[in-house]
């Protein structure tokens, strides 16, 4: 699936997009996975209540599963307006 | 209902003119206009609003959809924009159009409310002596979401 990164979880990780084959049954497992592979994951995931995170672009819960999802993104909270 | 993300500026007299116009019927046009606000150091050069395309256009029609069928409107224009902006620029508009005011005011701040923390921007500031630093979500915008 492709996994998106935007802001300062963009900028930790240094990459917007990358491909990750993973079989991670939900978010947060995913999440945990990633934050095995380097110590920038790590940061970036450090505390996942400065996190959102949005599957195929609709905003989700952290427990949310990951069957049929095409597109994961990790961002913090919005700031629009 | 009109939806729009940009990064060029938008002419907000014309676009407010065009709506009106366009609303017949309507006897109230609200509209509002966010600009950037220069920092309380007065330091900031440069904002950069990033987004999640696809998905901001998506969450854009769903918080202005949800707003005319929770009030009965007879049209609503979202325009925002992303990339560099300077202090005094104008970021974004909304504007509701209904019979009655009360539905054009309360649409417009719901409209509002929704975009500050369910929109997928981020603002950055730039300062004037090169240091960057990411704007954090406050609180009570996430709070004001609860009165609707």
């Amino acid at each position: 699936m492709d996994v998106l990164y935007f802001a300062w979880v963009r900028e930790r990780i240094g990459v917007a997009k990358e491909q990750v084959e993973t079989s991670a049954v939900t978010v947060a497992e995913l999440v945990e996975e990633l934050k095995e592979r380097e110590p920038r994951y790590a940061a970036a995931f450090a505390d996942l209540s400065a996190l959102r995170v949005a599957l195929d672009q609709e905003l989700a819960e952290f427990d949310a599963p990951l069957a049929g999802v095409r597109e994961v993104a990790f961002f913090p909270p919005m700031t629009g307006g | 209902m009109r939806v729009l993300v940009q990064e060029a500026p938008f002419a907000f007299a014309a676009e407010a003119d065009a709506f009106a116009s366009a609303a017949s019927g309507a006897g109230a046009v609200v509209t509002f206009t966010g600009v950037v606000r220069e920092s309380d150091s007065g330091a900031m050069s440069v904002m950069e609003i990033e987004h999640y395309p696809g998905m901001t256009e998506k969450a854009l029609t769903q918080i202005a959809s949800e707003a005319v069928s929770r009030w009965e409107l007879a049209d609503v224009l979202v325009i925002h924009r992303h990339g560099r902006l300077a202090p005094g620029d104008q970021i974004m508009m909304v504007a509701t159009a209904a019979r009655h005011r009360v539905a054009a005011f309360e649409a417009a701040e719901f409209l509002m409310d929704y975009l500050k923390s369910r929109a997928p921007f981020w603002k950055k500031e730039i300062l004037k002596d090169g240091a960057a630093e990411w704007v954090a979500a406050k609180d009570a915008d996430e709070d004001a979401l609860d009165r609707w």
